[in-house]
């Protein structure tokens, strides 16, 4: 069969309905396609952080000399990181809240790691438009809430920099991190 | 292409008719631009904007091919090479501030060239695709200028990119991910830097073409004109060339003058100061603001603080600042008037000078100003009326609007008769009236 349509005249069917010359344009073309796709790949996955910037994107910070009630910035991935150690009275403060009165609701326990509930970890980042807000370094104003305030647009975090006023959406992000010893903690 | 009394290309010099047979070149400018290309004979100065425009995009390639030369675009040396620019290159604090009040001088040039096309309805059939090629340009200046004002790396640049990249962050699932892979990390910084400085340069290449492109679109129809209507005989239009090349050498004159007066005598007056402070990612300026011409988008922007049904406020603003553009797209058939010029309007053009022009204005204020009231509640009034004026009153406008009568010709509107109107033009109207 195959030899009969080899020297069959293009325009003559191979007896199934389909034509010689049909088969091999629908077959150069989807070649030609996929092979063009595919230079897309390196094209477009070019512009992904690359390994360098992948190979910071862990940071290991010593809380060791960070009293209750202070707060430090670090940079994590080129963008500021608060990590605030909490007096007794502000984790009251944070649990005293209805959680079912939030924006974004979510108690302090789920933003804090078991046992460290005075560790509060988060992006120095407003979630509203990417301001740093004040609040982590000596002396800066904290909001009407003890938490953090956005300079840019008024957004007001509490004690769990939890989002409780402004525009801002979500709250303060808590990034992945664990404590590899109790002075240790490595954040992403 | 043209009209048939077009002035037809005769070379008379042996190496241009040589030249004429092998590659036509002249010949298409001579059509293009020359004496070959009729325009109607009571274009006003607001047909000059175009010219301008191409005048101020000549000016940008130029001081920004030379600024290339240069200019570092590395994180850590870009800030350093800007000032190296302006203190110790030859010239080169002529050719930055030539730059940066370009991008000025065109946006003033543009808005002024778009909302002539609003007012006399240049958008409409058979115009149609001149309009959409021009809503183009205008996307791609924008993104020439975003990534242009991020380049010297200060304050406003840093935090200008972190605010826009930081928009795609509001689309749903794969917003971070489209985010990341912008900035190519996890903030702005020296990836999203290079990037932005190879597409600063080859966007405006993209522009010319689209312009190309814009101007051959153009010439089917021929060039509109403030009666809106359309060419009916040779008496009708003049040669572009030398009759309206002298008008927009004028025009280009008069522009200049104030450009250079800009340039020279206040050339940071549309600049923010904190560019001048070198980017920190650890500290935000009190007020983020984009340039001038990004602050009627920006109200937008601003103006959802809450959220829209299922669509939370930060994304609904993100959607409503890019539909303030992309609604151009529709608007040719929006505006269903078969009346063209907004002069024989008399409904439309109250709403043109009291609705749509008050309303970018204030938006305009509003985004360049902190966002709180009363500055969000102005934005968002404004905006409602902004979206409001295309999507409902353009629509009801040109179905109920009793639209003056029109000229029977251009010669008509110019020399107040025309011996080709069959009814005596305006004279019979004005019986009948």
């Amino acid at each position: 069969m195959a030899q009969d349509a080899g020297l069959a005249t293009p325009e003559m069917d191979a007896g199934d309905g389909v034509r010689r010359r049909d088969f091999i344009n629908i077959a150069a073309v989807a070649a030609a396609g996929v092979g063009g796709l595919a230079t897309l790949v390196p094209l477009i996955s070019q512009m992904a952080p690359s390994a360098d910037v992948l190979a910071e994107s862990s940071t290991e910070v010593d809380i060791s000399a960070i009293k209750p009630g202070q707060a430090i910035k670090a940079m994590y991935r080129k963008q500021p990181l608060f990590i605030r150690n909490l007096t007794p009275a502000e984790i009251a403060a944070a649990n005293k809240v209805d959680v079912g009165s939030l924006r974004d609701p979510q108690t302090l326990d789920e933003r804090t790691k078991e046992g460290k509930t005075n560790w509060l970890i988060t992006l120095g980042v407003c979630t509203h438009l990417g301001c740093v807000p004040l609040g982590a370094g000596e002396g800066e104003v904290k909001g009407e809430f003890g938490g953090y305030f956005c300079p840019c647009h008024g957004s007001q975090y509490d004690t769990a920099a939890r989002i409780r006023k402004g525009p801002a959406p979500k709250n303060l992000e808590v990034p992945e991190y664990v404590f590899n010893s109790d002075t240790i903690v490595k954040i992403g | 292409m043209s009209f048939p009394w077009a002035n037809d290309y005769k070379p008379s010099h042996p190496f241009m008719q040589w030249m004429d047979s092998r590659l036509p070149l002249p010949r298409f400018v001579y059509d293009a631009i020359g004496a070959g290309y009729p325009v109607p004979r009571n274009l006003n100065y607001w047909w000059n904007f175009g010219f301008l425009a191409l005048i101020c995009l000549g000016l940008q390639v130029v001081t920004g091919i030379v600024l290339a030369m240069h200019y570092a675009a590395n994180a850590g040396i870009a800030f350093d090479s800007v000032e190296h620019i302006m203190r110790d290159v030859n010239w080169g604090w002529l050719m930055r501030y030539s730059h940066a009040n370009g991008a000025s001088a065109f946006f003033v040039v543009i808005y002024i060239h778009i909302f002539r096309g609003f007012y006399f309805g240049s958008y409409k059939p058979p115009r149609e695709m001149v309009w959409l090629l021009g809503v183009v340009i205008f996307l791609l200046m924008m993104a020439t200028a975003f990534m242009g004002y991020v380049l010297p790396w200060g304050q406003m640049s840093f935090w200008g990119a972190k605010v826009i990249t930081g928009l795609f962050g509001a689309i749903p699932l794969v917003g971070e991910p489209i985010q990341q892979w912008l900035l190519g990390g996890f903030a702005p910084d020296n990836a999203a830097l290079n990037r932005f400085y190879s597409l600063h340069y080859l966007l405006p290449f993209v522009i010319v073409g689209v312009v190309v492109l814009h101007i051959w679109a153009l010439h089917i129809p021929g060039s509109s004109n403030p009666t809106g209507v359309e060419v009916k005989s040779e008496s009708d239009t003049v040669p572009f060339y030398p009759f309206f090349i002298a008008k927009d050498g004028w025009a280009a004159l008069a522009f200049l003058f104030v450009y250079c007066a800009v340039v020279f005598f206040a050339p940071n007056m549309l600049g923010h100061p904190d560019n001048y402070i070198p980017a920190n990612p650890m500290s935000t300026p009190a007020l983020i603001v984009p340039e001038w011409y990004f602050w009627p988008f920006y109200a937008i922007l601003r103006s959802f603080t809450f959220d829209f049904f299922f669509i939370p406020a930060k994304l609904m603003g993100v959607l409503a600042m890019f539909s303030s553009i992309l609604i151009w797209f529709f608007l040719p058939w929006l505006d269903r008037s078969p009346v063209r010029s907004g002069k024989y309007r008399p409904l439309f053009k109250k709403f043109f000078w009291y609705g749509l022009i008050p309303s970018v204005l204030v938006l305009g204020y509003c985004g360049g100003s902190h966002a709180a009231e009363p500055y969000l509640m102005m934005s968002q009034l404004a905006a409602f009326y902004y979206f409001a004026h295309f999507l409902i009153i353009l629509p009801i406008v040109s179905s109920i609007e009793r639209p003056d009568p029109l000229p029977f010709s251009i010669t008509e509107s110019v020399l107040g008769h025309d011996d080709k109107a069959a009814l005596g033009g305006k004279a019979a109207l004005g019986a009948a009236a």
